[in-house]
């Protein structure tokens, strides 16, 4: 029942930027159970893990679209899920931006139509995530009238993540978001990311199984394997040198 | 062709027509619920829902008369409530249509809900969409070819109903009298030619429907 990180809290930063509990996580999966008890309080955290590790399952977990044997989430001073209380918050009402691995674009809305889909009125939302300000950070604008099924690789990455914060999120979780780009597009989308994080400040969880992607965007890593976080360390060439990339 | 050949296809048409139109929202929930959620019970119902598709139509014809008739529990209601009479009337051969063709178009929807990404779904809920605003921003338009196509099955297994609509409704000229039920009586009387001239306008029929429903699920070109 009990997670089983053996990691104490320690807050990595003397002020946090966010404040997210997952306390006493467990969601049995087909092969093994993700049993996570963390406090994270880094602005970029990255879950780290080879695939099956159950990476998606905990982002899908805190978004709300799955629902947990027994868990307490909470975002700042927000209780999202507690299953003691038989408290869960529905995904819609989360306010979280979610990118996931195959970016879900609706294929049948144009780009401008699925950027407005989440959109928070505009006297609701911050000038911060308006739909200029966003379109205009991610360079978008342009690509507003096409079909999201004409984007190339890059340019539907970047829709996405504009997609999702144009939500106003509290919290945005992305999904390997560079897994399917060559090398060449990689380096083009990642100084969106840094934009992105820079920007506006918002916390992230960045699932990833690239250890080149942990060092170039994240604060902090936590090391995923078979559902249970193995290693909690700072994302820093000293704290975390590149070793052959896993596989 | 005489008035009254075209009296039997225009009512044909448009009780088949009315009648795929009035079991679409009832079909589309079921469809939903049997491709989306699990609840206890579902399979028993999905059985029920098939039961039409192959039972003889004739035996279906007969369960529906003993319910509509004014003996019935359902006839007796509606005739005490409503002063609604279904059997031998055009309200009859509607039912027999919509309860024929109810299959048809449900194991289509259902398939065609099955096979959207219910990923599209989740992230719609993300985005802050109600369970309302997925189902008719996400999942409706992203399933309307498969629905389409069952409406489209559905018309047409209406236009060639026979055994059950004889059953409920009888063949009544200028009432009930459909392009099946007619076709036959002609072929019995021994009058082909009149059989004949309704046979090709169930040809054509049947023929527009589908090729209607092919040129619209015709992908664009991109």
């Amino acid at each position: 029942m009990n997670g089983t990180s053996i990691y104490p809290i320690h807050p990595i930063h003397p002020i946090p930027t966010v404040n997210l509990l997952l306390k006493n996580i467990s969601l049995p999966l087909a092969d093994f159970s993700i049993e996570v008890d963390v406090e994270l309080q880094s602005q970029v955290t990255a879950i780290f893990g080879p695939s099956g590790s159950g990476k998606t399952s905990l982002l899908d977990l805190i978004a709300g679209l799955r629902r947990p044997a027994s868990a307490f989430i909470q975002l700042d001073s927000r209780v999202l899920t507690n299953t003691a209380e038989e408290t869960f918050v529905p995904p819609r009402l989360r306010e979280m931006g979610y990118v996931p691995q195959d970016l879900a674009l609706f294929p049948h809305l144009s780009v401008r139509q699925n950027l407005l889909y989440g959109q928070k009125s505009e006297s609701r939302a911050s000038p911060l995530f308006s739909f200029g300000h966003i379109t205009g950070v991610l360079e978008i604008q342009p690509l507003a009238r096409r079909r999201v099924t004409d984007l190339s690789g890059g340019e539907r990455q970047r829709v996405a993540l504009a997609r999702a914060l144009l939500t106003s999120p509290r919290l945005l979780l992305l999904d390997e978001p560079l897994r399917s780009l060559d090398e060449a597009l990689k380096a083009k989308i990642i100084p969106y990311l840094h934009r992105v994080r820079d920007e506006f400040k918002l916390p992230m969880l960045y699932v990833t199984h690239d250890r080149q992607e942990v060092l170039a965007l994240c604060d902090e890593v936590l090391e995923l394997k078979r559902g249970r976080i193995t290693k909690r360390t700072r994302a820093n060439a000293r704290d975390w040198p590149i070793m052959n990339n896993e596989p | 062709m005489t008035a009254e050949e075209w009296q039997i296809v225009w009512f044909t048409a448009w009780v088949s027509a009315l009648s795929t139109l009035l079991i679409l929202p009832v079909g589309l929930a079921a469809a939903w619920l049997l491709a989306r959620r699990d609840w206890p019970g579902k399979s028993l119902v999905q059985t029920v829902v098939m039961m039409p598709l192959v039972m003889p139509p004739v035996a279906t014809g007969l369960i529906l008369l003993k319910l509509l008739g004014r003996r019935g529990p359902l006839g007796r209601f509606l005739h005490e409530t409503l002063d609604l009479d279904v059997i031998f009337t055009w309200r009859g051969v509607l039912i027999a249509l919509g309860v024929m063709s109810f299959p048809l178009l449900v194991l289509s929807a259902r398939i065609a809900f099955e096979q959207v990404n219910p990923r599209f779904e989740q992230i719609a809920r993300t985005l802050g969409a109600g369970e309302a605003r997925v189902f008719f921003t996400i999942t409706l338009p992203l399933a309307w070819r498969g629905i389409l196509g069952g409406m489209t099955l559905a018309f047409a297994r209406a236009l060639g109903e026979f055994g059950a609509t004889i059953m409920v409704a009888g063949n009544i000229p200028g009432r009930t009298s459909t392009l099946s039920l007619s076709i036959f009586q002609h072929v019995q009387l021994g009058q082909d030619a009149q059989a004949y001239r309704l046979l090709g306008v169930s040809v054509a029929l049947a023929f527009l429907a589908v090729w209607t429903s092919e040129c619209l699920l015709l992908r664009p070109r991109r």
